[in-house]
């Protein structure tokens, strides 16, 4: 089975949950960057495997023909979609008949909408991973985004689909789902002189002593705002300058998703999916896996804070994001 | 030794093993046993690990293990790591060969008139020591060179370029590498190698890894080509 892009939409690549392992030798993760609505989607798609690949829509959705019977869903930024031109819900599994066409628009809330597929997008893998490596052209599909004429293979074809539909309405599990808390991660907001800002926690270090203590309070004190300058790699911040001790600059060393940096001009970074491996900035923090999910969501011009919690505090939400998703898996089964 | 190396939290998926300080090969080399004994022991929940200059980054699944089961396993490591850490024991010698000036090195001129030497001399200066490969970033098989011949250094280009073809081997500053994919960059381009680092088909295998030494060994176009034609032919 397969689905042909008829419209692409700005950014629209393949992603899974990334590829992991080979970072020791300069690979990028890469990877949906926001995992958990790259899990929400490809669970009620009726996928038994949270990690399949899927496609990721920056701003705005494509449209795209299913060729075969499918069964798809929709989460992440909601992208407003219209099944043959009629509304059908986001979070919840659809079927689209054979020769159907989808069509999703501007996100309405949020920058990321994922379209998730039973059977999974199918391109084939490199290193055990089908998502996009844009910088290094590899993975997805010839490691470029999606254009208009590409037809993306899908990995179960229209009689498994109608099988797994059949299951998923006698599970009476074919309804979006209701609990809007387990739609997106659940995450903190700071309330402040009449100002409801979201708030992302985090982790301090790896190189807390590079910075002084007044540098390490503008940092959860202050309020800062998504610049332009926002991609797959990372969101670039603008807002209070952070002190350092001696310079930004320290003996290169390795890189996560969430990693705080913070550049010479004091300004903080928030490494996403494409990070680099390896940087020379000072990380001041590590934002934790739950709420990284809902920052890779927010837009150039938004407002966000950091709060500062234990690893162990970081662990134990990720516990509870992973036993949220374990509830939508039970409706699914 | 575990006295020596300091572990940090990295958000919830890593602990970072701080071995040092300064980018020296005894550090970088504690690094690379530290990694060593990690993959060897198989912790449970540890997904990858990524060595660098002087931290070994530990990455772990938070629904697997936590900092405080993992840390007190990764200081056990550290104890047990041996004294007689010999960094020039330590990794593998690789050969790389390399066709330097020419088309295939267009600052070549540019870096001997910089360095008040003849172009055979900056060649003979380049291939003449062995570089330990500290750590791999920046791109895919990127490696960090050390021990550039300081008659070398040589500063970067004014106006990056946008496209350097795989397999240059350039100077930025007091640095030495190869670019293993074409690749926007603003090194001094003294030459290139015709071995294919990486591709996509090869599993994301490379010919060396942090750890160990790059000797680049001279060679003629002809040689470039007959190389380059046999990689073609499928490695």
């Amino acid at each position: 089975m397969s689905i042909a892009v008829l419209e692409a939409g700005p950014l629209t690549t393949v992603q899974d949950a990334g590829r992991a392992g080979y970072a020791a030798r300069g690979f990028r993760t890469c990877g949906a960057c926001d995992g958990y609505a790259l899990r929400v989607a490809n669970l009620l798609a009726g996928n038994g495997d949270a990690g399949l690949a899927v496609l990721e829509m920056t701003l705005r959705g494509g449209t795209f023909r299913f060729e075969e019977d499918a069964v798809f869903a929709l989460a992440g930024a909601e992208l407003q979609p219209l099944l043959d031109e009629r509304p059908v819900p986001c979070f919840a599994p659809v079927f689209a008949p054979a020769g159907s066409t989808l069509r999703l628009a501007a996100a309405r809330t949020g920058l990321r909408g994922y379209l998730a597929v039973f059977g999974g997008i199918d391109t084939p893998p490199v290193m055990g991973s089908r998502s996009t490596d844009l910088k290094c052209r590899l993975g997805g599909l010839e490691g470029r985004a999606l254009r208009a004429g590409d037809i993306l293979p899908v990995g179960a074809d229209g009689a498994a689909a109608r099988a797994r539909w059949q299951s998923i309405k006698a599970h009476g599990a074919d309804r979006p789902l209701g609990d809007p808390a387990a739609r997106a991660p659940a995450r903190p907001w700071r309330f402040c002189a009449g100002q409801k800002t979201p708030l992302f926690r985090a982790v301090a270090g790896p190189q807390t002593r590079a910075f002084t203590p007044e540098g390490l309070r503008t940092f959860t004190e202050t309020t800062y705002t998504l610049t332009p300058d926002c991609d797959r790699m990372a969101c670039k911040l603008r807002g209070a300058v952070i002190g350092t001790v001696r310079g930004a600059d320290i003996i290169s060393d390795g890189i996560v998703a969430g990693s705080v940096q913070v550049s010479a001009n004091g300004q903080p970074i928030v490494m996403l999916a494409d990070h680099q491996t390896t940087g020379g900035y000072a990380k001041i923090a590590t934002v934790i896996g739950a709420d990284l999910p809902s920052l890779a969501q927010l837009r150039p011009g938004q407002a966000l804070a950091f709060t500062f919690v234990t690893a162990a505090q970081a662990v134990a939400a990720a516990r509870q994001q992973a036993a949220r998703l374990e509830q939508i898996r039970e409706r699914m089964r | 030794m575990e006295n020596s190396i300091q572990f940090v939290p990295v958000g919830d998926c890593g602990v970072l093993a701080v071995c040092g300080d300064a980018i020296d090969e005894a550090v970088n080399a504690r690094v690379m046993a530290l990694d060593r004994a990690v993959q060897d022991a198989r912790l449970p929940g540890v997904t990858e690990t990524v060595p660098t200059y002087a931290a070994l980054l530990v990455c772990y699944d938070p629904l697997q293990t936590d900092p405080d089961t993992l840390t007190p396993a990764l200081q056990r490591l550290a104890g047990e790591l041996t004294r007689a850490q010999n960094p020039a024991a330590a990794g593998r010698l690789v050969e790389v060969p390399v066709c330097y000036g020419g088309a295939y090195g267009p600052d070549l001129a540019f870096v001997a008139r910089h360095a008040g030497m003849t172009e055979q001399q900056v060649i003979a200066a380049h291939c003449g020591r062995d570089y330990r490969i500290f750590m791999l970033g920046f791109l895919p098989g990127f490696p960090y060179l050390g021990g550039l011949d300081e008659r070398l250094f040589c500063p970067r280009l004014q106006t990056p370029r946008t496209r350097i073809p795989a397999g240059s081997v350039g100077i930025g500053g007091e640095q030495t590498g190869i670019y293993p994919l074409d690749s926007p960059g603003g090194w001094q381009l003294i030459g290139r190698t015709p071995l294919r680092l990486f591709t996509p088909a090869s599993g994301g295998q490379l010919p060396y890894a942090a750890g160990d030494r790059i000797r680049f060994v001279p060679i003629t176009p002809e040689q470039f080509r007959v190389i380059e034609a046999r990689q073609g032919g499928g490695v």
